[in-house]
């Protein structure tokens, strides 16, 4: 094995520091890229892994701090100058231009001449797509791809203008299984061929999988590194304790599991969905005659591939969509005709899965957020005026009982990490005592540890005597917190079965529909 | 009403259709160019009002039609300078902007010609057709499409030339995406920011060249207002040919033509009143709006000012 320091590093980052107003997002950080060596970046999320990508890929300016590439220092001014460098970005968003082909993607920003290179460019594309080994058609329109498939495009693009450091950020979030495998295959071809890879993961076995080196980062600051050797010959249980401590600071409960409750056979039935079909605009239902029946207290985990007409219950039991047929009945009153304030006021509430779209108002601060449905009333409206006094100390409250990240209640709700927000969201919907909580993929995106966070709360609250609709499309999170479980499919719903261990295969194959509703 | 079909009525509706389309052509294909690129620019009218004016002004100095429309088109390219600067690198409100550079453009243009020309209102001087051989022998329709001056096959021209520009160029892709996904351009190394400026004073000096039009070979003289709402039809059509250019010619000369209506019924014979004819190209707008605007195509980042540090 050859040392480290004989080897002239691709990238060295020497003191980078980048503050946003109220938040260091980046401070005093030191990174070593070797070619030929996959360097996984890990931490939570808001641990200051974006901006790091972002001063690498010209999109960031940082404050102080020096940048070395092959042993001399630069700057980098723009994502051109960059890409110019060989260091190539493939965001965690895709930023292809959907209605554009591939060819022309390629082609974007490149080739600012008059007339477009389109055949240099095949010549280019299909010397890359061997280098990758994958097949990629150029004429193809990008939104019309798989996203695996564009995730490739986006690493010849990436890679187009020379290769050196390639930047994968959070690049198997969208992927199926089979897709993470390819892209995994890829990088491997990669660094096999001299290129320095780095990897951007909130999901530790990702990193320590593909990663050959480890850097952790917590709250802007590396905080721990595993060498290769280390990840040699150490065990995996060691190195995933050590990276765990690393990650969440000593106390780390991240992997503690919170299993449902006993409930009490004495509990009466306090929410129940009666035959309820919506037609939609396909040929098929989306919600074809679904029923169930809830205790006080209990959690039915709704389980499904996504798209089988989940997000659709959500909506109609929230009041956000129509019903057509059946009936929607909390406490022996039938609600299926209220709006959807009626439906709050009568303790129903829906924490949606559209965090950025229908959970919240981005430019607006968190004080305004949380009281975002509750408009005029009282204590935060006096003869319909604004009372901020009563609004900040509320929201005061709340970002002290959920241990929200923020520097204030004043700074806009967009400016948060994805986990934070959500803590407010929750915050919100929970802070009226509710009956009952309709949740949609309430971890969608969330690292481990606000993930725990947050299926505690859910359970918490459900001891407290809310009865909870749970729509998840991680298994793992029903089996943990649910008492019964049902499956859509094709917008029908199954009989709810009690959670048991092993009960995954069952599940599993309801949710393909290989077996009969 | 057998003046409605007969030949006179026919061909003064297709000529001054097409008299009355040019400018629509000019302006909807250079909003077309500011669209794709992500800015939507409402001071269209302000820069045709512009170039109308400052092609009035260099007809008069040079007393050439040919220079007068080159004076149009810097005109609207100079107030086009203006949407640069503070809608592409200050990031403000286009909308506003947009507003703001039409009000000012049709106060300015006012108080210039009424300080120097308003007691004479003197005539551009004549900007002589071009008859197309062979096609313009074409009865009855042969006129009227194919006997203007250069200019107005100048504009179709730019049309096909631009659409070329969009499909097959580099600037025309980073164009496309400049619109419709910029953070895609910039992380490829392009410069949205470059690539937006080049799109609205392609576009003045489309609209300028438009206004000049109406001036120069219509009208023959400058009067205050002169472009009369056109600049916001032509903002309308760009919308409605949802990114494909080549469709602005047709919709442009269907418009001409309602609103060439008055002087062709008039030649006719048929007695309508006027005020419910100059009506008729809006009620048109109202009524395709309701037909096909729910369909109009319209770019991802529309309107949206550009930061790279933001997402």
């Amino acid at each position: 094995m050859v040392l480290a320091s004989e080897i002239t590093p691709t990238v060295e980052l020497i003191g980078i520091t980048k503050a946003y107003p109220g938040v260091v997002a980046n401070s005093d950080i030191h990174l070593t890229l070797l070619p030929g060596e996959v360097h996984s970046l890990l931490g939570e999320n808001g641990a200051g892994k974006s901006t790091l990508i972002g001063i690498l890929s010209g999109m960031v300016q940082p404050d102080a701090g020096e940048i070395r590439i092959n042993g001399k220092t630069v700057r980098i001014h723009s994502p051109r100058d960059a890409l110019e460098r060989g260091i190539g970005t493939v965001y965690q968003h895709s930023l292809l231009v959907p209605t554009l082909t591939v060819l022309d993607n390629l082609l974007l920003g490149v080739d600012q001449g008059w007339k477009l290179g389109r055949e240099m460019a095949m010549a280019r594309l299909h010397e890359l797509a061997t280098l990758l080994d994958v097949e990629i058609d150029p004429s193809s329109i990008v939104g019309d791809l798989a996203l695996g498939q564009r995730q490739q495009v986006e690493i010849v693009r990436a890679l187009w203008r020379g290769e050196g450091v390639l930047i994968l950020d959070e690049p198997t979030s969208m992927l199926t299984p089979q897709g993470a495998e390819k892209l995994v295959q890829v990088v491997r071809r990669l660094v096999s061929k001299g290129l320095a890879v780095v990897f951007i993961t909130h999901k530790l076995s990702e990193a320590l999988d593909l990663g050959d080196r480890v850097t952790v980062l917590r709250r802007g600051k590396i905080v721990g590194e595993v060498t290769p050797d280390e990840l040699h010959n150490k065990s995996r249980l060691q190195v995933t304790d050590e990276v765990l401590k690393m990650i969440f600071g000593e106390k780390s409960d991240a992997s503690q599991g919170t299993s449902a409750t006993q409930l009490s056979d004495t509990a009466g039935e306090t929410f129940r969905v009666d035959h309820v079909s919506v037609k939609g605009d396909g040929p098929h239902p989306v919600l074809d005659e679904v029923s169930f029946a809830l205790k006080r207290g209990e959690i039915l985990g709704i389980a499904g591939i996504d798209g089988n007409g989940q997000k659709e219950l959500a909506e109609v039991l929230a009041g956000q969509r129509r019903v057509d047929n059946g009936e929607i009945i909390l406490e022996d009153l039938s609600i299926q005709h209220l709006s959807i304030a009626a439906r709050q006021a009568k303790g129903l509430r829906y924490v949606t899965d559209d965090r950025h779209g229908e959970g919240m108002v981005g430019p607006l601060s968190i004080a305004l957020n949380v009281v975002l449905k509750r408009v005029g009333e009282a204590p935060f409206w006096r003869w319909s005026f604004v009372r901020h006094g009563a609004i900040r100390e509320f929201a005061r409250k709340l970002i002290n009982d959920h241990d929200v990240r923020t520097p204030h209640e004043e700074v806009a709700i967009s400016t948060l990490s994805g986990g934070n927000m959500q803590k407010v969201i929750l915050a919100r919907e929970l802070a009226l005592a509710p009956q009952v909580v309709v949740y949609n993929k309430p971890t969608y995106g969330l690292d481990a540890r606000t993930t725990a966070i947050v299926l505690a709360r859910i359970a918490d609250q459900a001891r407290a005597g809310v009865t909870t609709v749970f729509i998840s499309t991680e298994l793992s999170e029903i089996v943990a917190i649910c008492h019964r479980v049902a499956v859509m499919y094709r917008g029908q719903l199954s009989e709810p079965i009690s959670v048991r261990p092993g009960i995954e295969l069952q599940l599993g194959a309801l949710m393909t529909g290989s077996t009969a509703v | 009403m057998n003046g409605l079909f007969s030949e006179l009525f026919i061909s003064s509706l297709v000529s001054g259709g097409v008299i009355a389309g040019i400018p629509l052509i000019y302006a909807g294909l250079g909003e077309a160019i500011s669209e794709r690129a992500g800015v939507l620019n409402v001071g269209l009218e302000g820069m045709m009002l512009g170039g109308a004016y400052g092609g009035f002004v260099g007809a008069l100095h040079f007393q050439s039609t040919w220079f007068g429309l080159m004076c149009g088109g810097l005109t609207g390219m100079v107030i086009s300078l203006l949407m640069v600067v503070l809608c592409v690198r200050l990031n403000s409100n286009q909308i506003v902007v947009g507003i703001a550079i039409t009000l000012g453009a049709e106060g300015v243009t006012a108080l210039l010609h009424g300080a120097i020309y308003g007691d004479s209102y003197p005539r551009v001087p004549t900007a002589h057709p071009y008859a197309i051989p062979l096609l313009s022998e074409i009865p009855i329709i042969g006129p009227g499409f194919f006997n203007h001056h250069v200019s107005a096959y100048f504009a179709v021209a730019c049309v096909f030339f631009v659409s070329w520009v969009l499909k097959s160029t580099g600037i025309g892709l980073s164009i496309k995406a400049a619109g419709d996904q910029p953070h895609a351009l910039e992380a490829a190394g392009g410069g949205v920011h470059r690539t937006r400026t080049i799109a609205v004073l392609s576009t003045g000096l489309l609209a300028g060249l438009g206004g000049a039009f109406i001036v120069l070979v219509g009208a023959g003289l400058f009067v205050p207002f002169v472009t009369n709402g056109k600049g916001f039809i032509a903002i309308v059509l760009a919308m409605l040919v949802r990114g494909r250019v080549k469709w602005i010619i047709v919709a442009s000369v269907l418009f001409g033509m309602s609103l060439s209506l008055t002087t062709a019924l008039q030649l006719a014979g048929v007695d309508v009143p006027i005020d419910l004819v100059l009506m008729l190209p809006f009620v048109l707008i109202i009524v395709v709006l309701f037909a096909f605007g729910r369909r109009s195509y319209l770019p991802a980042a529309l309107a949206l000012p550009y930061d790279r540090e933001q997402r």
